[in-house]
Parts: C-alpha cells; sequence; structure tokens
C-alpha cells in the first residue's frame, strides 16, 4: 500500500457501490476506507484523508431529489471542513448518487465558488424509469479534470450506467451561458456517445437519461472535484466488460481503471 | 365478534379470552372464523384439548399465536400430512420428507451443508466461503397490491438469507401472469388487470433489490389465462457467508433483542392470508395483510448484522417473516431447546393503540431477532446504532420449553413449546385423472420463416430485455455472466457472480419452468422443469448443482389439484436423485384460487451451481463465422405444451420426458467440452425448441447460420419439418464449436446422441433447409430480432 495516501469512502444508510470501489483503489496500491458520515464526524477528520469519494447508492432512500438528503446532511455537519479540503486541493469524486450528491450541494459545476443553490440537476430520466446498461462515453477535457489525465481526448470509454435520475440539465434560461462556461472554464468531461464516438444528441439508449447536451460527467473548474452518472468501479476489470466472452483473451483491466489511476497519480504526487 | 364467545380479562388494556372450554363444535368453528386464525375442527379440538389439561380458556393473543404456527404457510401441513386415496389408502404419509428431502438425505452429499433446516439452504464454496439460497413466494399479496407484494417479497427472501448469517449478493425473480392484453370484460370483480399487475410487480421487485444494492440477475416471466385470477411471484436470493462464523445455537440466559423497523398494524394475519382462496372481497378484507417496503431500513440492517457476524458476538439469528415475532421467537427458542420469556411492551410501535396479540403476530417489514449472549449484550447495540438501525431487548431465553409473554408485567400467553410445534397431522384425499388432450392433427405451414417470426414474438419467448434493464444486475461489479449478453442483449442461460475478490470461483444461477406440460402431466412438467434448470447451469459452465423447489398450486383440500401436487413431487425425487442434484431449501404456496379457479400449477426449480474458474464461462451468442453448430441430444416429438402448440391453439398430449439413460451423460459432455475449450457458445432448448434456440443465439451474436434439418438426431423418421423446429424434447444443447476442433469434441460427445446440424455463416442470413432439401426459413437476423424484441414493453 502506498504509504500516506488514504482514500475516504463515505457512506450513509442507502450507500451501496461502496465495496467496489474500494476494491478500484486498493488494487492501484491505495488504502481506502468505507466510513460511515456519523463516525467521520464522530471518530475522525476529513483531513486523515487525501480523497472523498461518494459511491453509488441510494443515500437516505433518495426520497426527496436523489442525493439532496446526503448534500444537506454532508454540509451541515462538514461544511467548514469541506471548504478547507477543497482549498487544500484534495480531491473530491462522485460516482452515479455521488455525482448527484455533488450538484446538490452545489460543489458541481462550481463556476468559481460554491454556489448556494444547486445550479444544475440530475433530473428523472427520459424515458423515465430505472435504467442499467452499458454506455459508450466520449472523453471530451482538455486537461482540466484531474481524474481524467490518463485519458486522451476523443477517447470513448465504454462503462455501464444504473440510475433512475440522471438527465444532466441546467435551468431554461442559464442553460446556454451555463454550458459555454463549461466549455469556457474546460469543465465538460464526459458525453454520451456510440461505439464509434459519434455523439447521441440526444438519442435512447445511446444518451440513456435525456441528458441536455448528452453530458455524463463534469469536473469544477479546478479540476478536483469530479461527478459522473456512469459508474467506473463495473468496469475496472476486464472480466465485467458486457462482452468479454466474445475476445480471445480477455482483458485484465477495463476502462473504468483509468479514472481511478489517474486519480491516484495526482495523490501521490501530492500527497506524498 | 359473537360476544357470549368471548370474554375481556380485567387488564388495563385489552385482552380477550376465547370460551373454548364451554363451547360447542360449531361455535369452537366460528371462534377460529372469526378470530381470523383458520383452524379447522380437528386442529380447534386439540387446542381445546390442550387448555382443557391447563383448565382454563386461550387469551387471543395465544390462539393467535396457535393459529400462525399451524397455518399452512409456516407449518406446510399439506406437505408433511398424510395423503390417501378417495378410498382411503395411503398415497404417501409425508410429501416432504418421503419425496423432496429424501433424495437429499440419499444422496449425502458431503458439500451440503444446511439443507432444509433453516431460513435458507447452504453449500459449500471456496475454502470456508458457503453459499446461501432461499426462493420464496409472494404470490397473494401481490394480487392484491402488486408493488408492495413484490418488493416485500425481495425483503423477505434478503432476511431469509441474513436469517443464516450470509451477505446477500445476488436476487432473482420468476413472475406469472394474465395475458397482457386480457380483456376487461372477462375479469371477475376484484381481480386485477394483468398489465396493471405486471407493472406493479416489476417496479416492486426493482424497487427494492436496486435499492439494496443488490443485483437481480435470473429470473424468467409467463404469461398464461391460469394466471388471470392468481399471478406468481417467486423472489429468490443468494448470499455468501464464512461458516465459521455460522452460529445456531441460543442458550438459557441469552437475550432476545429485535432490530430493524418498528412494528406496526401492516401484515396482520400475512400467514393465513396466504393460506385461504381470493375472492373478491380479498381487497378489501386483507389489505392489511400486505406489508409496507422500506428497503434502506433492511440495508441498515444488513450492514449491521454482517458486523455483528464478523466479530462473532450472537448465537443465533432469524428473520421476522409470516407470523411475525410469535413465530421467531417459537422457532429461535424451539430450535435450541430452550424457552422463551417475553415483555411484549418493550417491542418499539409505529404507534400506539395496537393489542398485544396485534404487536405479536405483525408482519411489519424489516424486522430480525437475534438471540445475544448477555456479556455481548452492549457491543450488539452499539453496532445497530452506528447503523442507525433501533433494537431493543425484548426478551430473554430461558431453560425449559415455555413460551411466557407478558405485556406491562401481565403474563398474556403461556404455551408449551411442544404442544405449539406438534400440530395434528393433516389427511388429505389425492387423485389424479389423466387430462383426455390429443394430440392435434393440422397440415405443415407452408411458410414456416412466418412461423418463427410469430414464435420469437410470442409472449413467452420474446426479449424480457425491457424488465430486465429496471433492474440492477451489475451492482457488486460481480456480475460475470449477466442475464442479457453483450450488444444485442442475448438471453443467457444463467447468470454467474464472481463473489470472491481472491478466487476465480463462480456462483452460476439458473431456473426451470414448464407449467403448460403441467396440463397434461404434473410429473413430467416437474422433471422437465429439473432438467431445464440443470441443463440452463450447464451450458454457462455451472456444476455440482443444488437445487430448490417452489410450488404454487391450488387448494390442497380439493383432490385433483392435490393429486397433481403428489405427482409433481414423486418427479422431484425421481430426478434430482438421478441427476445427483439435491434440494437445499423450498417454499409452497397453496390455495392459490380464485373466482376463475385453480391457478394454473406451477413448479419452479432453481439451480445453483458452481463454476470453477469464471474464465471459462459460455456465452450465448454465436462467435464467428464457418463454426459448426452441434445438436447435442435426441429430438422426439414431444410438442405437447410446446409453445408451437399454444400458439396454434392447442395444449397436444406427448409432453417432453427426460430419459435418464442419456440425460445424465449428455450433460457430463457439455462440462468437459466447455473446461477443454472447445465451445464457443451455448444455448439450451426450451421453449420453441431448436428454433428459437439457434435463433436467439444468431440474433444475440450478429452471425446468420445455415441449418439442415435432416441432419437432426430424431427418434423417429416421420417427423416433420416444423416438429423438428419446435419440438421441447428435453436435456438438448446447440453448441458453437470451431472446426478445427471437430475432433476434439467429437471425441468427448462419443457416448451421447450428437450431430453437426449446420453452421454459422459470415453474413446475417439465417437460412433452415427442410427434410427435401429445400429453404424453409429465410430471414435476416435483424428480422429475427425485430420480432423478438418488439413484443414486450416496460
Amino acid at each position: 500500500m502506498e504509504a500516506g495516501i488514504k482514500v475516504c469512502i463515505l457512506r450513509v444508510a442507502g450507500t451501496n457501490c461502496d465495496a467496489e470501489t474500494k476494491r478500484s483503489f486498493e488494487d492501484l496500491g491505495v488504502k481506502a476506507e468505507i466510513l460511515h458520515l456519523s463516525r467521520l464526524v464522530k471518530e475522525k477528520s476529513l483531513f486523515d484523508y487525501s480523497a472523498l469519494v461518494f459511491p453509488g447508492g441510494f443515500s437516505y432512500g433518495d426520497y426527496v431529489r436523489a442525493g439532496a438528503i446526503l448534500a444537506k446532511r454532508t454540509l451541515a455537519k462538514l461544511g467548514s471542513d469541506m471548504k478547507e479540503f477543497i482549498e487544500e486541493e484534495r480531491l473530491i469524486l462522485g460516482i452515479c448518487n455521488g455525482f448527484q450528491v455533488l450538484v446538490e450541494a452545489g460543489l458541481l459545476p462550481r463556476f468559481s465558488r460554491v454556489s448556494e443553490h444547486p445550479e444544475a440537476s440530475l433530473a428523472t430520466n427520459i424515458p423515465i424509469g430505472y435504467h442499467c446498461n452499458w454506455a459508450h462515453i466520449k472523453h471530451e477535457n482538455s486537461g482540466r479534470c484531474i481524474f481524467t489525465q490518463k485519458i486522451p481526448k476523443g477517447k470513448t470509454l465504454e462503462i455501464p450506467v444504473a440510475h433512475a435520475e440522471g438527465r444532466f440539465i441546467f435551468s431554461k434560461e442559464t442553460e446556454t451561458d451555463y454550458l459555454e462556461k463549461l466549455y469556457e472554464n474546460d469543465q465538460l468531461v464526459f458525453r454520451y456517445c456510440d461505439e464509434n464516438g459519434e455523439y447521441a444528441n440526444g438519442k435512447y439508449p445511446i444518451n440513456p437519461n435525456g441528458a441536455f447536451h448528452d453530458i455524463a460527467g463534469i469536473c469544477d473548474d479546478t479540476g478536483r472535484i469530479f461527478g459522473l452518472m456512469p459508474h467506473p468501479e463495473r468496469a475496472y476489470y476486464g472480466w465485467q466488460l458486457p462482452n468479454w466472452t466474445r475476445k480471445e483473451k480477455i482483458p485484465k483491466y477495463s476502462d473504468g481503471k483509468l479514472i481511478f489511476q489517474s486519480m491516484v497519480e495526482y495523490l501521490k504526487k501530492n500527497f506524498t | 365478534m359473537t360476544a357470549y364467545l368471548y370474554k375481556k380479562r380485567s387488564v388495563p388494556f385489552e385482552l380477550i379470552e376465547a370460551n373454548l372450554l364451554e363451547v360447542n363444535d360449531e361455535q369452537m368453528l366460528q371462534i377460529s372464523k372469526e378470530t381470523g386464525i383458520v383452524l379447522n375442527l380437528e386442529e380447534m379440538k386439540r387446542v381445546r384439548e390442550y387448555f382443557s389439561k391447563l383448565g382454563r380458556n386461550p387469551t387471543d393473543i395465544e390462539l393467535q399465536t396457535i393459529g400462525q404456527t399451524w397455518s399452512e404457510h409456516c407449518f406446510h401441513k399439506t406437505f408433511k400430512g398424510d395423503i390417501v386415496t378417495p378410498k382411503g389408502e395411503s398415497i404417501v404419509a409425508n410429501m416432504f420428507r418421503e419425496y423432496i428431502a429424501k433424495s437429499t438425505e440419499e444422496l449425502s452429499l458431503p458439500w451440503c451443508r444446511s439443507v432444509f433446516e433453516d431460513n435458507a439452504g447452504i453449500v459449500d464454496f471456496e475454502n470456508d466461503y458457503a453459499i446461501a439460497a432461499k426462493v420464496e413466494t409472494h404470490n397473494h399479496p401481490s394480487a392484491i397490491e402488486p408493488f408492495g407484494g413484490a418488493a416485500t417479497g425481495v425483503g423477505g427472501v434478503i432476511r431469509d438469507v441474513l436469517g443464516v448469517w450470509a451477505d446477500p449478493i445476488a436476487c432473482t425473480d420468476v413472475l406469472c401472469f394474465g395475458p397482457l392484453d386480457y380483456d376487461y370484460e372477462n375479469l371477475p370483480q376484484g381481480t386485477k388487470h394483468p398489465k396493471y399487475l405486471f407493472r406493479g410487480v416489476v417496479a416492486g421487485i426493482g424497487h427494492y433489490g436496486n435499492n439494496m444494492g443488490i443485483p437481480t440477475v435470473n429470473g424468467t416471466i409467463r404469461f398464461d389465462d391460469g394466471y388471470v385470477g392468481n399471478i406468481v411471484v417467486y423472489c429468490g436470493c443468494v448470499g455468501i457467508l464464512p461458516m465459521k462464523t455460522f452460529v445456531q445455537n441460543t442458550k438459557p440466559g441469552d437475550i432476545a433483542v429485535l432490530a430493524g423497523g418498528r412494528t406496526g398494524r401492516d401484515g396482520i394475519h400475512g400467514v393465513t392470508f396466504a393460506s385461504a382462496e381470493l375472492t373478491k372481497e380479498s381487497e378489501e378484507v386483507s389489505r392489511p395483510a400486505v406489508q409496507i417496503a422500506n428497503p434502506i431500513e433492511e440495508e441498515k440492517l444488513k450492514r449491521a448484522i454482517i458486523e455483528i457476524r464478523d466479530q462473532r458476538l450472537a448465537s443465533a439469528i432469524t428473520d421476522l417473516g409470516g407470523g411475525g415475532l410469535s413465530c421467531a421467537t417459537g422457532e429461535m427458542a424451539h430450535r435450541s431447546q430452550c424457552g422463551i420469556h417475553i415483555e411484549l411492551e418493550k417491542v418499539p410501535l409505529k404507534y400506539p393503540g395496537m393489542s398485544p396479540w396485534e404487536i405479536y403476530i405483525s408482519e411489519s417489514q424489516e424486522r430480525m431477532l437475534l438471540s445475544v449472549p448477555k456479556k455481548n449484550l452492549q457491543s450488539v447495540l452499539d453496532i445497530f446504532e452506528g447503523e442507525e438501525v433501533e433494537a431493543s431487548p425484548v426478551g430473554r431465553f430461558t431453560k425449559g420449553n415455555i413460551l411466557e409473554v407478558y405485556y406491562h408485567e401481565h403474563a398474556v400467553a403461556h404455551l408449551d413449546l411442544d404442544f405449539l410445534y406438534s400440530p395434528p397431522r393433516v389427511r388429505r384425499v389425492a387423485e389424479w385423472k389423466k387430462p383426455m388432450h390429443k394430440d392435434p392433427s393440422f397440415a405443415e405451414p407452408q411458410d414456416l420463416t412466418r412461423e418463427l417470426l410469430q414464435l420469437l414474438s410470442s409472449p413467452n419467448v420474446s426479449s424480457r430485455e425491457s424488465v430486465i434493464r429496471v433492474y440492477d444486475h451489475e451492482v457488486k461489479g460481480n456480475t460475470v455472466l449477466k442475464p442479457l449478453q453483450g450488444r444485442f442483449a442475448g438471453p443467457n442461460d444463467s447468470a454467474i457472480i464472481k463473489p470472491l475478490n481472491k478466487s476465480w470461483k463462480g456462483i452460476v444461477i439458473s431456473c426451470g419452468m414448464n407449467p403448460t406440460y403441467g396440463r397434461i402431466d404434473p410429473y413430467w412438467m416437474a422433471a422437465s422443469a429439473i432438467d431445464e434448470a440443470i441443463r440452463n447451469n450447464i451450458a454457462v459452465g455451472g456444476r455440482r448443482i443444488a437445487l430448490l423447489d417452489n410450488f404454487t398450486w391450488g387448494s390442497p383440500e380439493r383432490p385433483d389439484r392435490l393429486g397433481g401436487l403428489v405427482r409433481a413431487c414423486k418427479a422431484c425425487y425421481d430426478f434430482a436423485k438421478a441427476y445427483g442434484t439435491p434440494f437445499i431449501s423450498g417454499k409452497d404456496s397453496l390455495y392459490n384460487e380464485s373466482p376463475l379457479g385453480s391457478v394454473t400449477p406451477t413448479l419452479l426449480i432453481t439451480a445453483i451451481g458452481i463454476i470453477p474458474d469464471v474464465r471459462k464461462a459460455v456465452s450465448v451468442d454465436l462467435k464467428g463465422p464457418n463454426n459448426l453448430l452441434y445438436l447435442v441430444g435426441k429430438t422426439y416429438p414431444e410438442l405437447g405444451g410446446s409453445e408451437y402448440y399454444r400458439m396454434k391453439g392447442f395444449v397436444g398430449r406427448t409432453v417432453p420426458n427426460v430419459k435418464m439413460n442419456q440425460a445424465r451423460n449428455i450433460m457430463n459432455s457439455v462440462t468437459k467440452a466447455i473446461d477443454a475449450r472447445l465451445v464457443k457458445s451455448c444455448h439450451d432448448l426450451s421453449e420453441g425448441g431448436l428454433a428459437a434456440a439457434v435463433a436467439e443465439m444468431a440474433l444475440a451474436g450478429g452471425y446468420g447460420i445455415e441449418l439442415f434439418l435432416e441432419k437432426v438426431l430424431r427418434s423417429t423418421d416421420s417427423m416433420r419439418n416444423d416438429y423438428i423446429l419446435f419440438s421441447e424434447s428435453n436435456s438438448r444443447f446447440l453448441v458453437e464449436v470451431m472446426e478445427k476442433r471437430q475432433e476434439d469434441f467429437e471425441a468427448l460427445m462419443k457416448n451421447v446422441d450428437h450431430a453437426v446440424i449446420g453452421k454459422t455463416r459470415r453474413n446475417t442470413r439465417f437460412l433452415v433447409y427442410g427434410l427435401d432439401g429445400k429453404v424453409v426459413v429465410d430471414a435476416s437476423i435483424d428480422e429475427l430480432r425485430e420480432a423478438w424484441r418488439s413484443t414486450l414493453e416496460g
């Protein structure tokens, strides 16, 4: 295990992708700890960790907007620590429900500062309903995003989605401006596309949820906070791929690993 | 309630005595009916006899406890009862022991760790790790409230797996509905439309499994007129546990800890409801019997229980399912030869105002009971608190065998557990008469392409993708072989889970079910379901298979229904024994009757196998051009109960049999070929026969085929093209093999029927040549895919 770097995988009631997320970090030789929010508050300090991960699941049942309860709880319990954590250039990753949390907390898109109200939303899928399938996403980032440093711009990745509320949108009034800002600040990270890298242009099921501009993942303006709907931890090993039985030789790893690798590389450079 | 039959006890809360000692038989039955315990006269007499000896009347909570414990749902009294002919001659003295458990006993396999004893069956996996498996029925509640009924079905079976200390890692679901286009005009009053039920059930299953983060990986859906009045909802769960942490050994002095959700009035009389027939009043009368689901509560409960297991702080565990606390406390005490002392006021309630008996039998969801040695109590409570789960010590286990329940220091129940767990044996009459179906006679259709397209789009064959995609089948990241294969979402025969990070071994999960065959003969229905479940498992590389049985049947009090059930059970013994595949767990749901009559009797067989190395798993999709297609196994003119006959409006008479002299060899040979890496793709032949199987392989892989029907090994020369294509003979596989491996493959197949019947093609043309050498099916695989995918909307 890499001395010094420790990743906190935060869980609460209803979190459920914590174990496979931890496994991905550990495969890269990084210590990752699954920690309940109440234990983090009572017994630990956020500053014991160089990265914070909000994994997938249904935090608190998502009985209001997905991720909203955990976002408010996190800010209430860790608010000032979170601010400092971000200022110290530590990393925050949100996968699926975690992405919803980061958006609800105003940490994404975070144009230059944490917004008091969510500036985007991960709305109910169109077509409506839970949808579990493999998706293709194209890497759009020109280098801002720390989490995709190992991924060439324009590369298409194959990673599964599984959610009912993943339709990334801005409000109609801000949509054009904010999209421009995403491009301007290099905050756009992944867009849904087909296997040849052609953008979905909203077409289902290539765009699995009707997301605005086929957006699958974005980062903040520092590149150190990143959220995405697809599950890279479910596309970490080759045997997790949907078509591995068609390959002569099963690849050892698959595309999701690149995200964890990029992250770990930054952490090693900056926190050891 | 008829006033003179009851007396209120003078205590500061409601406690009613039933005046059992002074009433006649008729009045006794009235008490049984009015209290909702639905015991029959003989059972009520046994109750009276017990209380006469004590010289007092039973309280409501005592009667309710007895009613719950002796219900068909909890005690399975038909399966354990005497079955006789109408003339009174014995057929079988205990179907469960003589037919279901007997094969397991006789096979006596060392890898079976715990069978039929606990909430779930347990078999070895790898090193100290074992697999736990259970499949539940939740038919009645789902017919009243499909979303809640199905969701709590999933929740219940997950708790069964937690109830043997296993971590739940995969769910299954098998569902049967009436036709989705069923005419509203023909629905009996109080019966809900199949489409409403279908949508609700699917949403309920997804809701629970997805929210708990347990992948739903295997299942099937049937549509048939016989499910309009009674739907079928089977929910399964597979878990994994280190055997060294498994403990069910309650000691006197241990504390009874109730953990999880609060107790309310939801789920009162669930078990008696499940043991009764559905009527037009069911909605109103039985609505409280349907519970409310809260998967997040169970998710927290799961975390705490696994932690308590790993720290080995408890001495036993069980879930609260049918009968609620009354059954859980009684069973836990009885299992370890203890007594138990309960203080009911310590049970956390959702709202005040519940009577003691309601608290005791409520089936509110997401609750578990643990027995905890006193010294570990605080640690256990701390773990629950850490997960934000409410946990309360509600009593303690005692020496002796008495169940005593107190409420605010008043004794409200005092029962001898030996009495409680020895209800009178039921005696039921069974008579099976072979139905008068005939094999139809109709001319061979001119256009078999059209027949195939129609078959692929029929509700029982068509793609289930729209349903499977609303279930998360990938969560936990361990689903190696997915229910849907690859880009075109082909139907894999089994799912494979790789549960341990440090091992390549996998758990192979499959099922088999052929309810239409049961209309002809339940014996061959059961044999075929076993064969299908096993061959689905074998087709992907599974072996060392354990079976689970789930019966959904009509009223066992009607001799014709029971006659069929006896035949099905007999086949379970015969074929589990012959295949060397022991039954490890099961569940029956009887009394599935409605104004439309009995449900189509439906036996689900779930097969749990293992694969030594998941990297050798075989998927359904054709892998490349110019490969050989082998049909392993012989084809008989067995179209009775087939999808082809159904499409033509017939049932037929010649139901598929299982020829044991060949079947076991075929399974073993296919396994050897897979292990030798000779198998590029493989598919079992089931609904729709050869035609459906080869179409599914082609449309999943994106390669066309050419097939020669004259090459198919068949039992008689007089078979027609359509019969060869659509016969559903058992124990058959279609296997894709590369030409250069032909010799190796044939060497492994030398003892079993096999033949090259065609080849895969570079293009997407799907061509079948008939017996006279002329093309009888000519389609593109895009057309086939279109037909197959268009039917079932989500």
